[in-house]
């Protein structure tokens, strides 16, 4: 069992440049965060090392910081310029049972991560929500598209906090 | 004589198929008899949980997490109170906690005696459905009579819960438990053991254990698959420490490890260990005031935290990130029913299609919880 601060210390070394840092969310958790195009790399090599054995993603969960600039427009609503999106992995070692967290932040006008659904299964549905709900494009990913919401759906990406609902909705006004 | 062209046939099952359990289609991709694919099509039932909760105050939530998974409201309930009260730091009374446990646990057998009489129906046995649902009755005329609901509550609070017991609630209660040991016995006879029921399930859509990890399968399915993991004794929450019970695990009685029947089994076997919680709660529950740890205003430091707690159908984890204010940021439901559907289409692969019908009863979805 190791601890995250060792964790971190081990992809350090192995990785370099690819690891950012050691944000510190308050509350519970640290998360260690790592560049966009990095992430599969960093998974395989979590999984696979025979002292980490990262086997099992607990959880994929995407949102969006709000940390652009908020414009208004003249009829109310509002919408961010710029800012970003981050993604959160829980990863943890059923044998060894450790668990950290690592990070991914990508601005939101090139928001592009390197996909882990290759590593563990469990992320393929997982980023298809990310994508669906807050429009994050997974790379090498092996089926990308929307899951919750109708395939054909054009009105943007529902969880970004400055999402606002289309006028019509396949010709039916919405709300009717 | 020409050659006769042979191709691949799609065939549609769903939106409104019996074995479905809700809203689901599946794009079965047949040689034949033979599944080459499934391809599950989710969202039917998508109500922007997530994006409402982000509109809503902490307390405000608690009846929308009765919606997810609306067999096991209560303990969608007792997951989202532990996560608060974690961001908080709230303690809770003892008798608060040993109500959620024996709530939590009536609720898991609720929850499992649907599955398994939904499941011998599916297969084609249509009594043990019916004994199932009586006993299931009982448990909801408790909770009836605890919080005047029977399927959606909003009876666990952050702090705390919305009444104390019934004064008639123990006496009940422990009524019951026999009566229950009785019909599972008699599940076991006419179901369980029935050659035609082992035909169809044992060595049917058999998961094995390193593919039930990589898919991030959790619960019971992963129980059966022969990994000892429940996070009642794993990642402890609650009183859950303060009891004896065992974790049954699959051991291929009848024929593979992690096939249909021991997916079925396992849940039988886990209802008889909820029965030796309750028994132990029943007793030691001490007296208490319910109320006096609900705080007036819920505003959490910022921050993020995940939590996760062992739901009838796996882990059910709640992500929620605060920023300080008096709503959250963003909630992400870990939802153990859409991760085991994303599996469908691995278990699938070779079988024939009446077996589709046992596998995915035998994994457990609800369709509530998949689309959120």
């Amino acid at each position: 069992m190791k601890t995250p601060q060792e964790i971190f210390e081990i992809l350090k070394q192995k990785f370099g440049e690819s690891v950012i840092g050691f944000a510190d969310n308050k509350l519970l958790e640290f998360a260690i965060e790592i560049a966009p195009l990095a992430i599969a790399e960093v998974g395989y090599f979590l999984r696979d090392d025979s002292e980490l054995l990262f086997d099992n993603l607990i959880l994929l969960s995407a949102l969006d910081d709000m940390t652009g600039k908020k414009v208004t427009e003249e009829d109310g609503s509002f919408r961010f310029e710029g800012g970003t999106l981050s993604v959160i992995y829980h990863i943890e070692s059923t044998s060894s049972r450790h668990k950290i967290v690592l990070k991914v932040v990508v601005p939101k006008e090139n928001a592009e991560i390197e996909s882990v659904a290759y590593v563990w299964n469990h992320a393929n549905w997982e980023e298809r929500e990310a994508f669906d709900m807050i429009g994050i494009k997974f790379l090498n990913h092996p089926n990308m598209i929307r899951i919750l919401m109708p395939y054909n759906w054009d009105a943007g990406y529902p969880l970004r906090k400055d999402y606002k609902n289309p006028e019509f909705y396949e010709g039916m006004k919405v709300p009717y | 004589m020409s050659v006769l062209k042979t191709e691949e046939m799609i065939l549609n099952m769903g939106p409104q198929h019996p074995s479905t359990h809700g809203v689901l289609r599946l794009e079965l991709e047949l040689d034949g008899e033979l599944i080459i694919d499934v391809k599950p099509h989710v969202g039917y039932l998508h109500r922007c949980f997530e994006k409402h909760c982000e509109a809503l105050t902490y307390p405000q939530i608690v009846p929308y997490v009765d919606r997810m998974d609306y067999l096991a409201a209560m303990y969608n309930e007792f997951g989202y109170a532990v996560t608060v009260e974690r961001m908080l730091g709230i303690q809770v009374p003892e008798r608060v906690e040993y109500i959620r446990v024996i709530m939590g646990e009536f609720q898991r057998i609720a929850s499992h005696l649907v599955a398994v009489g939904t499941y011998g129906l599916d297969i084609g046995a249509f009594t043990p459905f019916l004994y199932c649902f009586r006993d299931r009755e009982r448990i909801l005329s408790l909770f009836e009579m605890t919080c005047g609901a029977r399927l959606l509550y909003n009876y666990i609070w952050v702090g705390g819960l919305s009444h104390d017991l019934h004064p008639d609630f123990l006496r009940l209660a422990k009524e019951f438990l026999p009566d229950f040991k009785n019909t599972l016995s008699e599940l076991n006879n006419l179901l369980s053991y029935n050659k035609i029921f082992t035909e169809r399930t044992a060595n049917v859509g058999v998961l094995p254990l390193d593919t039930a990890i990589n898919y991030g399968v959790t619960g019971p399915n992963l129980r059966a698959s022969g990994l000892k993991w429940d996070l009642r004794k794993d990642d402890p929450y609650s009183i859950y420490d303060k009891f004896d019970f065992d974790i049954p695990v699959g051991q291929g009685w009848y024929g593979t490890v992690g096939d249909c029947w021991d997916r079925y089994y396992l849940r039988v076997l886990e209802m008889e260990q909820s029965v030796k919680i309750l028994e132990q709660a029943l007793v030691q529950i001490p007296d208490g005031n319910i109320s006096e740890a609900i705080p007036k205003r819920i505003k959490p430091p910022e921050g993020q935290i995940y939590t996760r707690v062992e739901n009838p159908r796996g882990e059910l984890g709640y992500f929620i990130v605060s920023k300080g204010g008096l709503q959250p940021h963003r909630v992400k439901v870990h939802a153990p029913s859409f991760i085991h559907l994303g599996l469908l289409g691995e278990l699938c692969k070779g079988h024939f299609v009446a077996d589709v019908i046992a596998i995915l009863g035998s994994i457990d979805i609800v369709l509530g919880e998949v689309d959120r």
